[in-house]
């Protein structure tokens, strides 16, 4: 009677499963054309899956053995069950490696159902707490129906009321394992997961390759939407790739807006954009909601415009775009590219950045910087240092590219201790001065596509009269957009973060270094120097040149948490319940370090708002600057005692 | 609201850079508008439907605005005054003084007296427009607000006092239509014919502070502006008033 029930109950299943199937990818096309490699991600989705995926899973080994044990199992599982019990191949063989192949499903499955007996906040519970259970109906149904096969229980043992049982577990198995794939259950992700790493947006992030810059709009195409209004308006590989997240929230962990508790969980978001593509509320999301906001009220479908139906604009615009989340994805979905795209709508069409939002980009647009400074001040932190500049030597070795920085007092003193350090380095260097631009950052991150376009057109023509080997910046922003912005719009070069410069500079012995004199330091890793660039031993090396011995933060290296200023954050000013910094700072407490080296203006500026008393806060061209040994000069050098003054009376 | 309300604007420099933009009291002339007259609003420049500065006000959210076209020099007052006439308005909105050019505030009030309209200087607000009468507040020194009620149609600048301007967005500022219009071109006799120098910075008036303590210094750094003395006239001529207008400049300096 089995051999009856169960190939019927599994041909309709598989058969439900793929009209399943039909529909989601019908769902996924609702989204605009992308240029993708249909047939190439599919063969290289395999190694993308077992590779590159696993490297991230690999992080947490708990989670990566049970799903290696559970996901394996399952998928011999099936394949087996559809030979032996599908198409009644009753092998004895067959039959004993599908008996293994549900046992180690099985014995994955105990781990998953162990994990969620108490789970942790980022987990989403409804139907995936149902999941173990499934799992271990699945296995423990298909194990038993096989024992026969394997000869090891003879043919009609239990009667009827077994065949009954199994026939349960069998529905309630393959309903979760094979519909629940492609009809929006739990294994969703699996059939959509699959997919979305054969037809990723970025296919350079697999085989070990780094991907961060964000993709141009072609503003030349008048058709083309300006950003993401409603869910139809992103690519459709990206819904695919919303689709494929399994709600584990190792994005809300990390999510710096979240844990200031402001209006942001990467997760939900995600899941709002799957509401948004299939239309329907929020109402059945069973995780963490965004703080502050509660579940039930929003919902949308693919043309309704999704701000203030479906998420609200504070969400987006309490991004820091510091990419934690993206690092963290084991589905490796891209959050920031949506958060960015919507944001381009916003701004673009609505002019709607909030707070400082609309004066930083008129003042960006009028004068090339984001403070709207007079641009004839840009140089009047080196009035007195004697700077090469390029449009009189026409060509160096080291264009030094300034930023923004030269307008803020505090970042001054970084540029003048670089300066300090490429002097006594003895190597040919020259900056742009006044022919440097704002190199369009935050008017990309505020969604201002059309104003970064133009800044960076400029600062590309700019810098194509001259000849130089290579850029070093002091600011990471900057350096993420000349190196992995600039390229797409016809400006490639070879940029380096003065951290990664500094440490070519020791290796090269070209500076004459003592020690650090000052106390113990810990290191911040700047969110574009690290997540988005991959550098996170340059500035340690220096440091270590230095004789500092760094005292690492729980949260560093590719974990390390954003000081909140990246992505416009600042401006756009989400409130929540704490700031990101005084977070951040006390991460830099709990190393008891009296000193923080950071590498980045923004970082300095949030870490330096931080109330006193605090550790001090130095870049690592200021620690580098004040370890240079001054060559003694020729003929003794006369020091001038400064004039004793008598200390000001006060009052 | 029915009634029809055009906001005049011109090409703006930023100060820091000079580089041209939308000039800040003229948006804010156009928020105004938007806000009494949604998508009715028309906003009107006189100069070059060239001038790319101009689609930061189409940015705004205007499908078009009408440029009357005029070369750089011509007076605009006439072709201002007849389009506005033509265009049958009720409420013209306009900034103070203008960021480019002569810059010499005088438009609104040349326009008002052409027009035989009330003008409203430093209109803040509109409260209500009903019968043909519109009940404003006008804008005084130190956050004062003044309420009016005005017959329509009326001219009314405005200043720092008026709402901020909206964000001027890429979409509409690309979609939006410069409509050139062609029409007469006047010489402005009085630019050509006249001698421009450079403005010489009024001279302050002298704040002998005999103030001994910091409070009273404080006090002083924050009273009115505006001296003690000073006479108040009742009932008399037109003549015995204005010589003791003229005395007081004379006495003042204004006048020698």
């Amino acid at each position: 009677m089995l051999n009856t029930l169960l190939p019927v109950l599994l041909f309709t299943a598989l058969g439900l499963a793929v009209l399943g199937a039909l529909r989601r990818v019908r769902l996924w096309r609702q989204g605009r054309p992308s240029k993708v490699d249909l047939i190439g991600g599919l063969l290289a989705m395999p190694r993308r899956y077992l590779v590159d995926l696993h490297h991230v899973v690999g992080r947490d080994k708990y989670m990566s053995n049970t799903h290696v044990a559970t996901a394996g199992g399952f998928v011999l599982s099936a394949l087996l069950a559809i030979l032996v019990h599908g198409f009644g191949l009753h092998n004895q063989i067959l039959g004993y490696a599908l008996l293994v192949a549900t046992v180690l499903m099985f014995g994955g499955a105990l781990f998953v159902y162990k994990r969620r007996l108490n789970p942790p906040a980022r987990l989403s519970k409804g139907p995936w707490m149902r999941l173990p259970k499934s799992l271990l109906v699945f296995a423990a149904t298909f194990f038993i129906a096989t024992l026969p096969v394997a000869g090891i229980l003879p043919e009609g043992t239990g009667g009827w009321i077994l065949v009954a049982l199994l026939g349960l577990g069998v529905v309630w198995g393959v309903s979760e394992m094979f519909l629940g794939m492609t009809w929006g259950g739990p294994m969703k992700h699996a059939f959509a997961g699959a997919l979305h790493l054969a037809w990723h947006r970025r296919a350079e992030r697999f085989g070990g390759g780094r991907s961060t810059g964000l993709k141009p709009l072609d503003l030349e195409d008048r058709s083309a939407p300006l950003g993401v209004e409603k869910p139809k308006d992103f690519t459709w590989n990206q819904l695919l790739g919303f689709d494929a997240c399994v709600q584990c929230g190792k994005c809300e962990a990390m999510c710096p807006a979240f844990a200031a508790g402001q209006p942001l969980n990467p997760k939900k978001l995600i899941q709002d954009m799957v509401i948004g593509l299939a239309g329907g509320t929020d109402a059945r999301f069973a995780g963490s909601s965004y703080p502050g906001k509660p579940i039930g009220e929003h919902g949308g479908n693919p043309h309704q415009p999704i701000v203030n139906g479906l998420v609200d604009a504070e969400t987006l615009w309490s991004c820091t775009t510091c990419r934690a989340c993206v690092e963290e994805c084991p589905m490796m979905i891209e959050h920031v590219d949506a958060i960015v795209d919507m944001r381009r709508h916003l701004t673009l069409e609505k002019g709607a950045t909030p707070n400082k939002g609309a004066e930083v980009l008129d003042n960006l647009i009028a004068t090339d910087n984001p403070g709207g400074f007079a641009p004839g001040g840009r140089m009047n932190w080196a009035a007195d240092l004697n700077l090469t500049l390029l449009s009189e030597a026409k060509a160096t070795d080291v264009l030094f590219w300034v930023g923004d920085g030269a307008f803020d007092m505090r970042n001054q003193r970084t540029l003048r201790a670089f300066v300090k350090v490429l002097k006594a380095s003895g190597v040919d260097f020259a900056v742009l001065g006044l022919e440097e631009r704002d190199s369009g950052d935050v008017a990309r991150r505020l969604g201002d596509e059309a104003t970064f376009q133009q800044l960076a057109l400029r600062n590309i023509q700019t810098l194509g009269n001259y000849a130089f080997k290579r850029i070093v910046t002091c600011d990471p922003h900057s350096f993420h957009v000349l190196k992995n912005e600039y390229g797409a719009l016809g400006g490639m070069y070879q940029v380096q973060h003065h951290s990664t410069y500094i440490a070519e500079l020791i290796a090269a012995s070209k500076l004459n270094l003592g020690q650090h004199k000052g106390g113990s330091v810990t290191y911040h890793d700047p969110c574009y120097l690290g997540r988005y660039n991959g550098e996170y031993e340059a500035p340690r090396e220096v440091l270590r040149a230095l004789g500092i011995k760094v005292r690492e933060m729980q949260r560093s290296g590719f974990r390390s948490r954003c000081c909140g200023g990246g992505g416009g954050a600042p401006i756009t000013d989400i409130p929540g319940k704490q700031r990101i910094p005084d977070m951040r700072m006390e991460d830099i407490r709990e190393t008891e370090a009296e000193l923080v080296a950071v590498g980045c203006p923004q970082c300095t500026a949030m870490l330096e708002g931080v109330v006193e008393p605090r550790p001090l806060i130095k870049d690592l061209a200021e620690l580098v600057a004040d370890a240079l040994l001054e060559e003694e000069a020729g003929s003794p050098a006369v020091k001038v005692q400064p004039a004793r003054r008598k200390p000001a009376e006060v009052h | 609201m029915n009634t029809k309300v055009i906001s005049l604007v011109s090409i703006g420099a930023h100060p820091g850079s000079g580089r041209t933009r939308r000039a800040e009291q003229d948006a804010r002339a156009v928020e105004l508008g938007l806000q009494l007259a949604g998508q009715h609003l028309q906003v009107v420049h006189a100069g070059d439907p060239r001038e790319e500065a101009l689609r930061a006000y189409l940015g705004m959210g205007l499908d078009h605005l009408d440029v009357l076209e005029q070369p750089a020099g011509a007076d605009v007052l006439g072709v201002l005054g007849d389009y506005l006439r033509d265009a049958g308005a009720q409420l013209v909105l306009t900034g103070s003084q203008a960021e480019t050019g002569e810059g010499s505030g005088m438009l609104p009030f040349l326009l008002a007296e052409r027009l035989g309209w009330p003008l409203i200087v430093g209109l803040a607000e509109v409260e209500s427009i009903e019968n043909g009468t519109a009940q404003v507040l006008q804008a005084l020194p130190r956050g004062q607000r003044r309420r009016l009620k005005v017959r329509l149609p009326l001219l009314a600048t405005v200043d720092n006092a008026a709402p901020k301007p909206r964000q001027s967005a890429f979409g509409p500022a690309r979609r939006g239509v410069l409509a050139a219009r062609n029409v007469m071109v006047t010489q402005d006799e009085l630019l050509t014919g006249a001698e421009l120098q450079p403005a010489r910075p009024r001279p302050k008036r002298l704040k002998v502070i005999k103030a001994k303590s910091g409070a009273d210094r404080m006090k002083a750094a924050t009273a009115k502006a505006s001296g003690g003395g000073g006479k108040v006239l009742k009932e008399v001529s037109p003549q015995e008033g204005a010589e003791a207008i003229l005395k007081l400049l004379v006495e003042e300096g204004v006048i020698r």
